[in-house]
């Protein structure tokens, strides 16, 4: 079971080299092969995600949540789906067509170019690249661009609005998010994920760096713009904020790109402070997913008992909490490391 | 001069199809980024000419339009146009119905607060304080069900009492609620007032203050919000009032954050208000003896005024003799109350405009009637 995935991995090289490609060849279409599986695997997840947000989300609100359709509502989400997929593709009047068009595509391009460095399982990361962690900030930022896109194409007060809310909310909160990730690079001297997993062999990152886990959890929030901090689209003030003017498959590949950058955000949560696949007794790839499926679980218990924060505030947390608070984390870091080299541990 | 720094103003439309707009409401918010310079209110979307529709139904036809414009709380509009033309014709109620009457009015008053609690939250981005809220609405919507076979508008009162008597299974309901009341407001204060994020979006927003609040003729929980003891039913008592034994929940600085504590803290006096009315309920006639058709003398007139959930509501009632009111107009406290919006959100930032249309506490149907 440990090396299902490798094996699969080991048995289709094998037999695309037999088959008469060259060895480059090979892991070129062996390459395609994850980026489709992960695409899959991505798109799957959501819709059990939807149905557990549902869930969880009927749970805390006393009520059943989705129960008709298949066992415990689960085909709910798929129906859904589907109903988004026959819809009706409306671009409005007055909008920047191309760009309007692109925005979630583009969207959930960058969402899904987030697995590629991450370690799914013992020896399973797609590309194992050494900036790593670097490669998914910068590449989380982007998304970012996405809404703005979406919401300056859309021409319409709302959108645009929520756009300026989610381009303000990135540059503040990248920044303690981005400091906060510093701590555990310092430790470990790396930023090959797969390293900062093999270094939490002992014990979890959690337990020395408590602060940047908590710094991490919230910039991340903001960073999803998920409820608390769920500004962009902030129903309530906004209507639907960037996505007002979207509908059918176009909305729904939004709201897919939320959840993959979800998934992602918590599988890096879990990869950086709780020994990413490591565990007892399960295979890598079982213990990924379930660290990974708690973490989003505190999100969505976030999201369903907090209020919104107002936008100022939200500026405010980040620039006078946030960002002192990891900053200083990275000093305390630091003076750690040293104190333990001088004391020859 | 205008430099590259200059921002033209930003003139956003809140409504009035919005999430969040309680109805039909609209409000023009001229905007810098995210502070408001202005905020216009513009009403009328749900104008159903109900003073029109009064001249032309006879003083008992009337009744369930009334419920129709404080859909909310039901009983309390209703009861404030039986008792205007009861003092407009002399009738007698009896006091079976007086007591029962309380116990109503309070019920709608606990259910509107309930749901400002709730809609107020939802407001503010916490979908689930909707939710608790809306649940403990339902046992009251089941005692209205029970008495009247109506959840939402039950046009249960009439001229000289009520229609029917309360059946036996309400009474054992209505005391069970009463005992989960405690448990459902700290609930609430556990969900939502114990919430920092929930405390730094209303504390200190919208600020009404008292010179205000009078100036403007603002009236209900808003006003007493702002610090002014201000209370029809202890100031001008209607029906018995003047027999029990409650307090007049106050605020300080007539911010959101008043404006929902004073309602919570109202949900708990009314609670005792209808404990007090259980005790005492005595037997008897539940509707005093009315002629079929209503005829009030030629030339008489009546202002009739009760304190509704959302404030001081008003009928004034004219009779030309016949058996349709010759005029009515109505107070309506909404309408009055939602003319402070604009000051009050005036330098604040969008969010807070939400947060002010909530904690107003406007119903559409009776500001537009």
């Amino acid at each position: 079971m440990e090396d299902l995935f490798l094996n699969i991995a080991r048995i289709l090289h094998c037999w695309l080299v037999s088959g008469g490609l060259s060895a480059i060849g090979a892991d070129l279409v062996l390459l395609l092969i994850k980026w489709i599986s992960i695409l899959g695997i991505v798109t799957m997840n959501v819709i059990v995600l939807i149905w557990l947000e549902r869930k969880v989300s009927g749970f805390i609100q006393q009520r059943l949540g989705p129960n008709r359709l298949g066992p415990y509502g689960a085909f709910q989400t798929i129906a859904d789906a589907l109903k988004l997929l026959t819809k009706e593709d409306i671009i409005p009047a007055g909008t920047d067509r191309w760009i309007f068009m692109t925005a979630p595509m583009f969207f959930i391009v960058v969402a899904v170019m987030l697995y590629l460095v991450l370690p799914l399982g013992k020896d399973m990361t797609i590309v194992n690249l050494n900036v790593g962690l670097f490669y998914f900030i910068s590449l989380g930022s982007l998304s970012t661009i996405c809404l703005l896109m979406a919401g300056w194409a859309s021409n319409n007060k709302w959108s645009l609005m929520g756009a300026m809310r989610s381009v303000a909310q990135m540059v503040s909160y990248e920044i303690p998010l981005a400091f906060s990730l510093l701590g555990v690079v310092m430790i470990t001297g790396s930023l090959n994920l797969s390293d900062i997993v093999a270094a939490q062999s002992r014990f979890w990152f959690v337990l020395l760096q408590p602060v940047a886990f908590v710094t991490y959890f919230i910039a991340a929030t903001a960073e999803l713009n998920r409820g608390p901090f769920d500004m962009p689209e902030g129903e309530q003030e906004l209507t639907a904020g960037v996505y007002t003017e979207y509908s059918g498959m176009r909305w729904a590949l939004f709201f897919l790109a939320e959840y993959t950058n979800l998934v992602a955000v918590s599988a890096l949560a879990s990869t950086l402070f709780f020994g990413g696949w490591k565990g007892p007794f399960l295979p890598s790839w079982i213990w990924i997913i379930l660290k990974t499926y708690l973490v989003m679980l505190v999100f969505m218990w976030l999201k369903w008992t907090f209020p919104r924060i107002r936008m100022d505030h939200l500026m405010s947390l980040s620039w006078r909490v946030l960002i002192p608070v990891s900053l200083a984390n990275v000093l305390v870091t630091g003076v750690g490391i040293e104190f333990f080299r001088w004391m020859g541990w | 001069m205008t430099t590259l720094f200059d921002t033209d103003q930003y003139i956003i439309n809140i409504g009035p199809q919005h999430p969040s707009t309680h109805g039909g409401l609209h409000v023009e918010a001229l905007l810098d980024g995210e502070e408001v310079q202005e905020a216009i209110v513009h009403l009328g979307y749900v104008h159903r000419s109900l003073e029109k529709i009064a001249e032309s139904r006879t003083y008992t036809q009337f009744i369930p339009y009334a419920s129709r414009m404080d859909y909310l709380a039901t009983h309390l509009p209703t009861l404030g146009y039986v008792q205007a033309v009861e003092k407009l014709m002399g009738i007698e109620v009896p006091e079976r119905a007086e007591y029962i009457r309380i116990i109503v009015g309070e019920l709608s008053r606990i259910a509107s607060h309930m749901l400002f609690v709730g809609s107020l939250a939802i407001d503010l981005g916490a979908t689930t304080g909707l939710v608790y809220c809306l649940r403990d609405r339902e046992l009251i919507m089941n005692l209205f069900e029970m008495s009247s076979g109506q959840r939402l508008l039950a046009s249960y009162a009439r001229v000289g009492g009520f229609a029917e008597d309360l059946p036996e299974e309400f009474f054992p309901a209505l005391q069970a609620f009463l005992d989960k009341l405690p448990t459902m407001v700290e609930e609430y204060h556990g969900l939502l007032t114990g919430n920092e994020i929930l405390q730094a979006r209303c504390r200190g927003i919208g600020v009404l203050t008292a010179d205000m609040a009078v100036a403007y003729g603002v009236t209900g929980p808003n006003l007493r919000a702002s610090g002014v003891a201000y209370d029809l039913r202890k100031d001008d008592p209607y029906g018995i009032y003047e027999r029990f034994d409650f307090k007049i929940p106050l605020g300080e600085r007539g911010d959101c954050w008043d404006r929902l504590m004073v309602r919570v803290e109202e949900i708990e006096e009314s609670g005792r208000i209808i404990r007090q009315a259980l005790k005492d309920l005595p037997g008897g006639e539940i509707r005093s003896k009315v002629p079929r058709i209503l005829k009030p003398e030629k030339g008489l007139e009546v202002y009739y005024r009760i304190e509704s959930a959302k404030g001081e509501l008003g009928y004034f009632l004219v009779s030309d003799g016949g058996e349709k009111p010759y005029r009515i107009h109505i107070r309506a406290p909404s309408f009055i109350n939602l003319m402070a919006l604009g000051p009050i959100s005036r330098g604040g930032k969008l969010q807070d405009i939400i947060a002010n249309i909530a904690t107003l506490d406007p119903v559409l149907g009776e500001s537009d009637r």
